[in-house]
């Protein structure tokens, strides 16, 4: 029983992570992964800030939902309350950060405004309820797509970063490439859709 | 009358064609390349849209003098939600197949930068009337581009349009178009013919960094980056600065009317 459950976790986190990535197969989250890509720094900061965040949502909007919001029939309103839970908590999170930790905000700081409004985080909370996940699967799969996203556009970047030396035809210069580049990166993460 | 008129009217045919938000604002990318697997899809999604937009255009507009500036932003929040909660659930009582085809885009048409953007930059500073006329024009502008690509993806990736067999059954259609990868590759071909073209849009504005929605930060989206690319479209198609910048006088020359008579 509890091994059962431990690979069902393990088989949530792959899936989260390469099998449906968040961005090159659920296209959440495509502003960021195509604004902030163009160095590699930036994009790590990026990542890392989402993993604390969604990891950090999935949690607390689960238990919402559990603990208050199903017990009484409140389902419809987690649209505006998850949306609402998301703009607090980063602003928390990013006080907290700012309080405690001056070094991981110097590293976080710039990217948590950024992330109030990436549809990844509504998205993951919105799904974890869709498919009916307990507390501790939700934390698992927000910790997937999150790592998920972190690897797609740490790889992004390190692709952009080598076609700045590249020739690249006129038209195709600045986004259309970019875009390319996705599409190739989307085509090779479609082979693991054959992993699980 | 008939200037009231024209200038609703010229909302709209501002939010499809000269601001259309796709195609060259390129705002609200993650349901756009998401949903338009199938021309219908995009219908879907475009009008939920364009009904969240216009009332969000209309309650936030009708409320502009009475929220204070420091809580706009969760107050801007509240309603969307509420509006894309409403949508939500009409879909899920009355269209039941088009709620199952877009699944979760439909509550996240909430963090969808378009809403975000037109609300700050339009409704909270125009009158209800052409606040509303806004939202209609840029849903409108959004459906259309919607449309175009779903019905391209659709034609090559599984030879139909709007789910009726558009190309002769011996020509094989080319999946990937239908799937992820092939999203990516649409866009891809869009933002490289505006460039060969030279059309404008937010992508294609010379010896700029190009901007494909915002950068992500939606949120602050018509404070900053957002209404950056409004300045850099426009700086683009230089001859239609001046007649923008006249109109916005006559915009604010009637918000001080209004006031007068309030």
């Amino acid at each position: 029983m509890n091994s059962d459950y431990f690979i069902k976790l393990i088989i949530v986190l792959i899936s989260a992570a390469f099998v449906n990535n968040v961005v090159l197969n659920q296209f959440l989250g495509i502003c960021s992964f195509v604004g902030i890509s163009n160095k590699i720094k930036t994009a790590t900061g990026m990542g890392f800030a989402v993993i604390f965040v969604i990891t950090l949502a999935s949690a607390i909007a689960s238990a919402i939902y559990r603990f208050i919001l199903d017990p009484l029939d409140l389902e419809y309103l987690q649209t505006i309350v998850f949306i609402l839970l998301i703009a607090c908590l980063v602003q928390f999170v990013e006080m907290v950060i700012k309080k405690f930790s001056p070094a991981l905000y110097s590293a976080l700081g710039v990217y948590l405004p950024l992330i109030t409004t990436n549809c990844a985080v509504l998205g993951v909370a919105l799904l974890n309820v869709e498919a009916d996940f307990d507390i501790l699967t939700s934390i698992i799969n927000g910790l997937g797509t999150a790592a998920g996203y972190t690897i797609a556009i740490i790889l992004l970047a390190g692709i952009r970063e080598r076609i700045e030396y590249n020739e690249v035809p006129k038209s195709f210069k600045g986004s259309p490439i970019v875009l390319i580049t996705a599409c190739l990166m989307a085509m090779a993460f479609y082979g693991f859709s054959s992993l699980l | 009358m008939n200037k009231q008129k024209n200038k609703y009217m010229e909302r709209i045919t501002n939010g499809i064609f000269t601001e259309n938000p796709t195609f060259i604002m390129m705002l609200g990318m993650c349901p756009t390349l998401a949903v338009t697997t199938s021309a219908i899809n995009g219908v879907g999604m475009g009008l939920s849209t364009t009904v969240v937009l216009a009332l969000a255009n209309l309650l936030i507009s009708a409320l502009r003098k009475f929220i204070p500036d420091k809580v706009r932003m969760p107050y801007y929040i509240v309603v969307v939600a509420s509006l894309v909660t409403i949508v939500q659930l009409l879909l899920e009582a009355y269209i039941p197949s088009v709620n199952k085809a877009l699944g979760v885009y439909i509550p996240l048409i909430v963090v969808n930068c378009i809403i975000f953007g037109r609300v700050e930059a339009y409704a909270a500073k125009n009158s209800v009337g052409v606040s509303f006329f806004d939202g209609i024009g840029m849903g409108l502008g959004f459906t259309v581009a919607l449309i175009i690509i779903g019905a391209f993806r659709e034609l090559l990736g599984s030879g139909m349009v709007f789910g009726f067999q558009a190309l002769p059954e011996s020509i094989e259609p080319i999946a990937i178009f239908v799937q992820a990868p092939g999203a990516f590759l649409v866009l891809a071909i869009l933002t490289a013919l505006q460039n060969k073209l030279k059309l404008p849009s937010a992508t294609n504005v010379p010896g700029k960094e190009f901007k494909l929605a915002c950068g992500g930060n939606c949120i602050e989206c018509s404070g900053s980056t957002c209404s950056d690319n409004h300045e850099k479209i426009n700086v683009s198609k230089d001859p239609l600065v001046k007649s923008k910048s006249t109109k916005n006088v006559e915009a604010e020359k009637e918000n001080s009317k209004g006031g007068l008579i309030r």
